[in-house]
């Protein structure tokens, strides 16, 4: 293999962006404590917690994928199909697959980072995630179904199908219009 | 049950890609499922602070004043109201569709529904700044962002089209 090695971001597990929701949720949570009292407190955190152990196995397995993932893709296959010169055709995959695609957010930020390093066109990745972020059909049936109901869900998604289209291709057009000011980013 | 099913899958997924990284040779099996077992571990302390702080102000949102600033005749003010909302409201799978629901519930028009759960899945603050930004190239998530504000007014007007179910 004469590839150069694929370059993934660092993760750090603590930076600005999470101690700015922890100010906030340690704020919402002495509000409710002083207001709602202790019990509403500890049902809360009772909850949350369980929620919180349920979706671990679901991380570790994302976070498995993504990096078999970013090692086994080919990256030729990335950037024929979904790559710079792969058109609007490159945009629809996109988008197809974030509709198939399981699980969360967790699952769905590292995939899209390791479709970035092997290659993907930004426009192509901006639809995937758009696509998972509206049309997928995990987050549609576990949590959208049981407060909508059907018909409501459908109508929603038909609403939906055309949204992440063109998010891919306006962000294309935007890296396009930016021009250098883009890839001095990089 | 679904539930379940997303954990089956996603393990099958895992179990498939690790079947094809181990016939690839053991080094790159394990120098990978190594990274990937490190990637989670830096994500746990984040998770907790997503999961379990979404609960907390979720307890301080005022559904019934959501629901009567979604009113079906608020319309274009309406619709602005509910993107910002949407934006403003935390992450987290429950949370925005159960808001949404109360709101419909409580007279909320549908396109304007729609706006909020469509803002609320493309923006919501809180999962912006954990995941996101936390995992993606930052400069991918603002693109991502300001291409996207047009969507849920789009979607909106959609469903205005279309009719209600």
């Amino acid at each position: 293999m004469s590839e150069a090695p694929i370059q993934r971001r660092p993760r750090k597990s603590f930076d600005w962006s999470t101690a700015f929701i922890a100010v906030v949720v340690f704020g919402a949570a002495i509000v409710v404590y002083w207001r709602d009292g202790e019990a509403r407190f500890l049902e809360i955190l009772s909850h949350d917690v369980t929620l919180f152990i349920d979706i671990l196995p679901k991380v570790l397995a994302a976070c498995l994928i993504a990096s078999f993932v970013a090692v086994l893709m080919p990256r030729d296959v990335v950037v024929r199909w979904v790559g710079a010169e792969s058109g609007f055709l490159g945009i629809v995959i996109a988008s197809l697959a974030g509709v198939i695609c399981p699980g969360g957010p967790i699952t769905i930020f590292p995939i899209a980072s390791a479709f970035i390093a092997v290659g993907a066109d930004v426009g192509a990745t901006i639809a995937f995630v758009t696509s998972w972020t509206l049309l997928g059909y995990g987050r549609a049936l576990v949590w959208e179904l049981p407060f909508f109901g059907p018909d409501f869900v459908i109508w929603r998604s038909l609403v939906a199908i055309p949204l992440p289209i063109l998010a891919g291709l306006l962000a294309r057009w935007l890296v396009r219009a930016l021009g250098k000011r883009w890839d001095a980013g990089r | 049950m679904m539930v379940l099913f997303v954990d089956v899958l996603l393990w099958t997924i895992a179990a498939m890609l690790a079947v094809v990284a181990a016939s690839r040779g053991r080094v790159l099996f394990r120098d990978s499922a190594r990274e990937g077992l490190v990637d989670f571990v830096k994500l746990i302390p984040r998770i907790l602070l997503g999961v379990v702080g979404a609960g907390y102000i979720a307890a301080l949102l005022p559904q019934e004043v959501v629901g009567r600033w979604l009113g079906a005749d608020s319309g274009a003010t309406g619709l602005a109201i509910a993107m910002l909302g949407g934006a403003l409201t935390p992450g987290g799978p429950v949370i925005g569709f159960s808001i949404g629901a109360a709101a419909i519930k409580g007279g909320a028009g549908a396109p304007q529904v729609i706006a909020y759960t469509t803002a609320w899945a493309l923006f919501a603050f809180q999962r912006l700044f954990i995941w996101e930004l936390g995992i993606m190239p930052a400069r991918l998530v603002w693109l991502r962002v300001a291409v996207s504000w047009p969507l849920p007014l789009l979607a909106a007007l959609g469903a205005m089209l279309l009719g209600r179910p």
